[in-house]
């Protein structure tokens, strides 16, 4: 076995989703929190679909798990989800404007969130509030940011 | 790159495969509750992540605090001393009042209540899933904690552990709408439950009879009887009471009086009849734990 190229960077890309998925807020900014672990996931599954693929999201999807102390399970098969269509699409993707990217990523992470609410609610009776859809908005808007980082960082480090 | 002529089994069969696997974690973990010491064992790997993620705020708290200019501390020494001064002769009374009612209890032929003790921790995470209010404390299984103990701030009861690592531990809040606990009117002693809303500042008491004698500025204290939280401790206050006939029940909204929504430092209670007993860390841990100090429940 070889270490691919851009492992660490890669790892540490993933670390630091998850903290600032964690990052105590002040409450006013917690609402609006980015879905970082989303934007990452889909910018990797985009990029390097070879790669990141559905072993990672399941294992993302658990830690977020545990780290969002909900059951096992409900954020894995919402990430699961949003994974699909971006594998099965990522050559078109590849190709979309910015705009329409951005408008895609919204999607995905609307139905990453009404999945992981439908969840919440046929398991544990949770209770909808829209707040809980204002992160799609941030999300979108922080998209193009992201996208742009990860595409330096991918490169400077040489991921592939 | 090799996108265009794939090995391997097909992208959908990968796809239910990946869905198949996450569907089987939901049903061991929500079903079948096998999965307790994998989750022990996961969040214990995971504490890192929820340091980390704590670090800024320690470092600037830290900064703050060495900016802290010498009138200050003396101003804040001088403020706090006269309550501690109160509190201590409080605590003389309340001493002697204890062994009083011991000697009491035991003339009645009824059980001394076994001491508790406490050990303070700092909140480290909060989840920021919007459906369930938990907070992470960074106390596991290491310093005795143990799932099901209570967990208090200075006004009143918070919460109880759900899940607990080797060095964190996950705190359920009483306002978390799968959460219950068994309180007791102060004034009259009439027993009700009361289930989290979702909201921090609100629980709502269940199946209160349209009759009973509870008005608004009630206090609650837990009962005792859920056997997770000891008794005689304040939880929440009446402030609404819904009387509607058209209900089966009078619909009562109490606040609670601890500050869910603020909580920074907290107390690990271990009451008197557990067999878990709290393990206090080296001289270097908070100095506000204290082995030696034995309160009584």
């Amino acid at each position: 076995m070889w270490i691919k190229s851009g492992l660490v960077p890669l790892l540490l890309s993933y670390l630091a989703a998850l903290v600032l998925m964690v990052l105590p807020l002040p409450s006013v900014l917690e609402v609006w929190r980015p879905d970082w672990i989303s934007l990452l996931l889909i910018y990797w599954l985009m990029a390097i679909p070879h790669r990141v693929g559905f072993v990672t999201v399941l294992m993302l999807g658990l830690l977020t798990d545990i780290l969002m102390g909900s059951g096992f399970g409900i954020y894995t098969i919402a990430l699961v989800a949003v994974a699909y269509p971006v594998l099965r699409h990522f050559q078109r993707l590849r190709n979309q404007s910015m705009l329409q990217l951005t408008v895609f990523v919204g999607l995905l992470v609307l139905a990453k969130r009404m999945i992981v609410y439908q969840l919440e609610h046929v398991l544990n009776d949770a209770v909808f509030n829209l707040p809980y859809l204002y992160p799609v908005i941030t999300s979108m808007l922080a998209w193009p940011w992201v996208y742009l980082l990860l595409r330096k960082y991918r490169q400077t480090y040489a991921i592939r | 790159m090799k996108s265009l002529f794939e090995r391997g089994p097909s992208l959908r069969t990968r796809f239910f495969i990946a869905l198949g696997c996450a569907s089987l974690l939901l049903f061991l973990d929500h079903r079948l509750n096998t999965m307790q010491p994998v989750r022990s064992f996961l969040s214990t790997v995971v504490s890192p992540i929820q340091y980390l993620a704590v670090l800024p705020q320690q470092i600037s708290a830290r900064i703050d605090y060495s900016l802290t200019t010498r009138s200050e501390v003396r101003k804040d020494n001088e403020r706090l001393g006269n309550p501690l001064l109160e509190l201590e002769m409080a605590a003389q009374r309340l001493n002697f009042i204890e062994s009083e009612n011991d000697r009491l209890r035991q003339l009645l032929g009824s059980d001394v209540r076994g001491a508790s003790r406490r050990m303070v921790t700092e909140v480290v995470a909060v989840a920021s899933d919007p459906f369930s209010h938990q907070v992470v404390i960074n106390k596991g299984s290491s310093n005795g904690a143990y799932v099901g103990q209570p967990v208090l701030d200075n006004r009143g009861i918070v919460g109880q552990l759900v899940s607990v690592g080797l060095n964190t531990a996950r705190v359920l809040l009483i306002s978390d709408q799968s959460h219950a606990i068994s309180l007791r009117v102060q004034r009259n002693d009439i027993r009700v439950l009361a289930q989290g809303t979702g909201d921090l500042q609100k629980l709502a008491l269940l199946y209160i009879s349209h009759s009973s004698d509870i008005e608004v500025g009630d206090v609650l204290l837990s009962s005792g009887l859920d056997e997770v939280f000891p008794e005689g401790y304040p939880v929440a206050e009446v402030i609404e009471i819904d009387r509607n006939e058209q209900f089966q029940y009078a619909q009562v909204a109490v606040r609670p009086y601890a500050q869910l929504d603020r909580v920074r430092s907290l107390l690990l209670l271990w009451p008197g009849h557990v067999d878990e007993q709290p393990v206090f860390g080296r001289a270097n841990d908070d100095a506000a734990q204290r082995p030696e100090v034995n309160y009584v429940d």
